[in-house]
């Protein structure tokens, strides 16, 4: 936030934000917490495989060239009765490698859970500061709106903006905007929590006297919203979205599960699980476990690191 | 008398209490206003330091907000330098609001705490756009070292300081606009005394070094008494008497005045025998008819229940009493 | 010299914190005899509050008694179960607070706290605590009390709720009342209703009060004796009118000097440079060196004791120590 020009020529420099962020209470209450360490490992180690998939899954599960369906059902660890092939994690019905599979679906999972909490993020808060800034009818209107949609479940929300946007995209587009209209249906079913975190941070925000003294100086309301109020409200904004990045990454898996979601030649971790109990009773585990506990895994550590954050930034719980 | 530098004429003030307008159908409930501030007027001269004391729902704040252009009047008119403020036109109140500052109680709330204390002085120069690049720096460096603190404080955080640094530090972003005039909004009420007599003390002293004119609201007598010229006293949202400092103390006018100056501890352990103090204030949404003050008041008699006085000259100053008019006290 | 009702005896209280342990009161030392208004003032941060916590063992963890003792009528009250201080506080201390609000439950009406606090520390029965509890009220000011102690407390303005609170700290006939910032929420006129009434009324009963407040004004009215705490440390304790007239401390000197007074006119208020330290930057020698203008090479280096000064005056100020005297 600091410019150059507004420090006086002979002052020292000041402590870099990296020394800042060390020293701070929220990384002390990181680095004594176990099981927030734990999550936290868990989940880079998710996500950075996730990202870095191309370069370490054996295979390409997305390139039909490398697919053999001789190699399908094969056990995790066991040749192949045809190929002699062995895979870690065994393969799927249509022979793909279990754990490649995982590792590209969990990108997909990741890409569609972060981006989904971003939208309803830059959503909720765009509208929780002017709904809590500007209060009145606006406020009321998105409040009670808000309230509507609180009061349907949110994977039902996703499922009907889902149904209406297939509606009105053409059918060659479907399959490359599925993935895009998934992100926009789980986003919107969510914005209403970042909303009203962010209207009622800013409504406590806009009474304190440092917006006032900015405002005696005519500064505009966009600047006072932008520069003085939203960084002083981002912290529980924060917290829900990292847990919403846990219900994110869920409601993805549940939308794909459901067979709404992404198309099954790029699997998820969802699509990946529908597929997979499909065979569950035939013998093939193999397929519905390890997605699963990749999920579990995934959404218990991001889960675990929201709740641990949530408890840092609270000061009363210190 | 020359020009006054700020005149205020009628300021009124009502807010909407009013329950929100479901709740309003359903219950069969009319809107309810609360009167905060009610037919003010007073003038303040160049280079003066006029007070306004009263309690909790006195409008004070009210008052203070209207004049900082932080609320819009209901009714009346604030005239500045023989300018009259006008809400609705952005570019005259902008020339405006680079003259006038204000200072406010909680110096815990005042300085945004995600800032740096460098950025927080230096805002009102870049809103006004008075100084670009390098200039900013040193000047918020030479405000620094006007308020008490050194320029390199610029780069910290305002956690890192004391209650009355940070009131220093929001003394020096009130002086980086160069205005004339500064409302202090209690501004010492969150302190410790030791660390107020230093805030008093440098609000004097820049007072005389850049000619400023005050209007400080306070609670607090014995702040007002040292501070200021004049001083209005208010309850219940109107001006109960104006009088010149010392007359207020030596010889009040309103029975008002009178006891709020009884109410106040005695450090010199003369050990005068206070006049008990009866009554609380009421709910300013639902005041007394006539005098606001009447149920408290020792004097008050029939005309007081039924009308409300009106500001009458008193020596220097002007008291609203029927029982001073009349000659009863 | 008859047994005090309350004796604190070098009490040290700690905070445990990740950058080390941060003492708030460091080996405070008072008495307070029966029937007695001690006043303690100081700034904030002084650790007056605290002090007052510690004697009805309510500090918050991590926080905890690290030395000392606190007696009450000689008997130790600092190292008792919650169970048994949860007795002591309520039958024999009572409390009022800053904000009437945190001491009354809002769910209950007034009669029915004030019955259950002395039903449940004596033994009346359900119509002797009420008429007791009406006549309480009635005391402490309460116009209409046989009616309104049925009402809950948000029916009552601020002034009428602290009174409220002065008659549950009282109702169960403590000997000893702890008011801690009673009158600060308060407005200026009534203010001084409340300190009279918790002046008046506890004198009639003789219950000794410890005022905690940082207004000077109010403890010259109120207190026979006052203690003024800094940085967690007595800085000097003595009867109110020799300290407030003829303040010995360079500290309580520059403190009475910069309150601006009605009687007087001054052009410059007299101040004391710089502030209080925090807890974890207290100098080493007297706490108050950096600011004191008088401070000398021992103050430096070691820190003063309360020294005795005749008349029941103790001071803190290495000024006063004779050896001191001898080559200064």
């Amino acid at each position: 936030m600091s410019k150059p020009d507004t420090l006086p020529p002979d002052a020292p420099r000041p402590r870099s934000w990296l020394w800042r962020a060390w020293d701070s209470d929220v990384a002390y209450s990181f680095r004594t917490s176990p099981v927030a360490i734990v999550a936290g490992l868990v989940a880079v180690i998710i996500i950075v495989m996730a990202a870095l998939a191309p370069f370490i899954a054996p295979y390409n599960p997305y390139d039909p060239a490398q697919l053999n369906l001789m190699d399908g059902f094969t056990p995790p660890m066991e040749p192949n009765a045809f190929t002699g092939n062995v895979y870690w994690l065994g393969t799927d019905n249509q022979g793909r490698d279990v754990f490649s599979t995982i590792l590209y679906g969990a990108r997909i999972s990741l890409f569609v859970g972060f981006s989904a909490v971003l939208f309803a993020m830059v959503l909720g808060i765009t509208l929780g500061l002017i709904a809590g800034y500007r209060g009145g009818w606006v406020d009321s209107l998105l409040m009670r709106v808000a309230d509507v949609q609180l009061s349907f479940p949110s994977i039902l929300i996703a499922l009907l903006i889902f149904g209406v946007a297939r509606g009105f995209i053409p059918p060659a587009y479907r399959e490359t905007m599925a993935i895009w209209v998934l992100i926009v249906a789980i986003g919107l079913s969510d914005w209403v929590q970042y909303a009203r975190v962010v209207r009622g941070a800013t409504m406590v925000e806009k009474g304190k006297e440092y917006v006032q003294a900015a405002r005696v100086i005519g500064a505009h309301p966009v600047k006072i919203l932008v520069r003085h109020i939203l960084p002083n409200v981002m912290g529980p904004v924060l917290v829900i979205a990292t847990i919403g990045l846990a219900l994110a990454i869920i409601a993805e898996a549940t939308l794909s599960f459901l067979g709404v979601g992404v198309p099954p030649t790029q699997p998820s971790l969802g699509t990946l699980i529908r597929i997979g109990q499909q065979y569950l009773f035939s013998g093939e585990w193999w397929i519905l476990l390890f997605p699963s506990i990749t999920l579990l895994a995934l959404a218990l550590a991001v889960n675990l690191l929201g709740d641990w954050l949530r408890d840092a930034l609270n000061p009363r719980l210190r | 008398m020359a020009e006054p530098l700020l005149k205020v004429e009628g300021l009124t003030r009502y807010f909407d209490v009013s329950k929100p307008w479901l709740n309003r159908v359903i219950e069969r409930e009319a809107k309810q206003w609360l009167t905060a501030t009610a037919d003010v007027s007073f003038e303040i001269a160049r280079g003066e330091t006029f007070a306004l004391v009263g309690e909790s729902g006195s409008g004070k704040s009210t008052i203070a907000k209207m004049i900082v252009g932080l609320l819009e009047p209901s009714a009346g008119r604030i005239v500045f330098d023989g300018q009259e403020m006008d809400f609705a036109s952005g570019r005259e109140m902008r020339a405006l609001r680079k003259r006038f500052q204000m200072i406010f109680q909680d110096p815990f709330a005042s300085l945004n705490p995600r800032w740096r204390v460098g950025d927080i002085i230096a805002e009102p120069i870049r809103t006004f756009g008075l100084m670009s690049g390098a200039e900013v720096g040193r000047e918020v460096g030479r405000l620094l070292e006007v308020v008490g603190l050194g320029a390199a404080d610029a780069l910290k955080f305002p956690h890192e300081f004391s209650g009355g640094q940070r009131q220093r530090i929001a003394i020096a972003r009130a002086l980086s606009s160069k205005p004339e005039f500064i409302v202090c909004d209690e501004p010492t009420s969150a302190l410790d005394v030791s660390v107020q007599a230093q805030i008093l003390n440098l609000m004097r002293d820049l007072q005389d070094e850049f000619g400023l004119t005050y209007l400080l609201i306070s609670h607090d007598l014995s702040v007002v008494r040292h501070m200021s010229n004049r001083i209005g006293v208010l309850y219940l949202g109107r001006l109960v008497e104006i009088a010149d400092g010392r007359k207020l103390f030596s010889d009040p006018g309103h029975p008002y005045s009178r006891m709020l100056l009884d109410a106040v501890p005695d450090l010199t352990l003369s050990g005068r025998r206070r006049r008990q103090v009866e009554g609380e204030i009421p709910n300013p949404i639902d005041p007394p008819p006539g005098c606001a003050f009447h149920p408290r008041c020792p004097h008050a008699f029939d005309r007081c229940r039924a009308e409300i006085p009106q500001p009458k000259r008193r020596g220097t100053g002007e008291v609203a009493c029927f029982a001073v008019e009349e000659g009863k006290i | 010299m008859p047994e005090p009702l309350l004796s604190v005896r070098d009490l040290v209280v700690e905070f445990p914190t990740r950058r080390g342990v941060l003492r708030a009161i460091d080996k405070v030392s008072f008495d307070i005899a029966e029937g007695e208004v001690l006043g303690m003032v100081g700034e904030s941060g002084a650790g007056k509050s605290i002090t007052g916590a510690a004697i009805i063992g309510l500090i918050e963890p991590p926080g905890r008694i690290a030395g000392g003792e606190i007696r009450l009528k000689g008997e130790r009250i600092d190292s008792l179960s919650p169970e048994t201080m949860r007795r002591v506080r309520g039958r024999r201390i009572g409390m009022v607070f800053q904000d009437p609000l945190t001491s009354l439950n809002p769910l209950y009406t007034v009669a029915q706290q004030l019955i259950e606090t002395i039903r449940t520390h004596l033994d009346v029965s359900d119509k002797e605590a009420r008429a007791r509890a009406v006549a309480l009220l009635d005391r402490v000011g309460i116009p209409a009390a046989a009616r309104r102690i049925d009402d809950y407390p948000h029916h009552f303005s601020g002034g009428m709720r602290q009174r409220v609170v002065i008659a549950l700290a009282l109702c169960a006939e403590p000997e000893l009342v702890i008011a801690d910032e009673p009158t600060t929420a308060l407005d200026v006129s009534v203010q001084a209703q409340i300190i009279d009434v918790l002046k008046e009324i506890c004198a009639e009963r003789g219950a000794s009060v410890m005022l905690i407040t940082h207004d000077m004004g109010v403890i010259a009215e109120t207190a026979d004796r006052v203690a003024v705490l800094y940085a967690g440390r007595l800085a000097e304790i003595g009867p109110v009118r020799d300290v407030i007239q003829a303040a010995e401390h360079p500290y309580t000197q520059g403190l009475m000097g910069s309150i601006p007074t009605l009687a007087q006119e001054h052009d410059r208020l007299v101040q004391i440079p710089g502030s209080m330290p925090r807890l974890n930057a207290i100098p080493p020698g007297c706490a108050f060196n950096p600011r004191c203008e008088q401070a000398f090479e021992r103050c430096f280096r070691d820190r003063p004791e309360p020294l005795p000064r005749g008349g029941g005056r103790q001071v803190a100020c290495w000024l006063y120590d004779r050896a001191g005297v001898a080559h200064g």
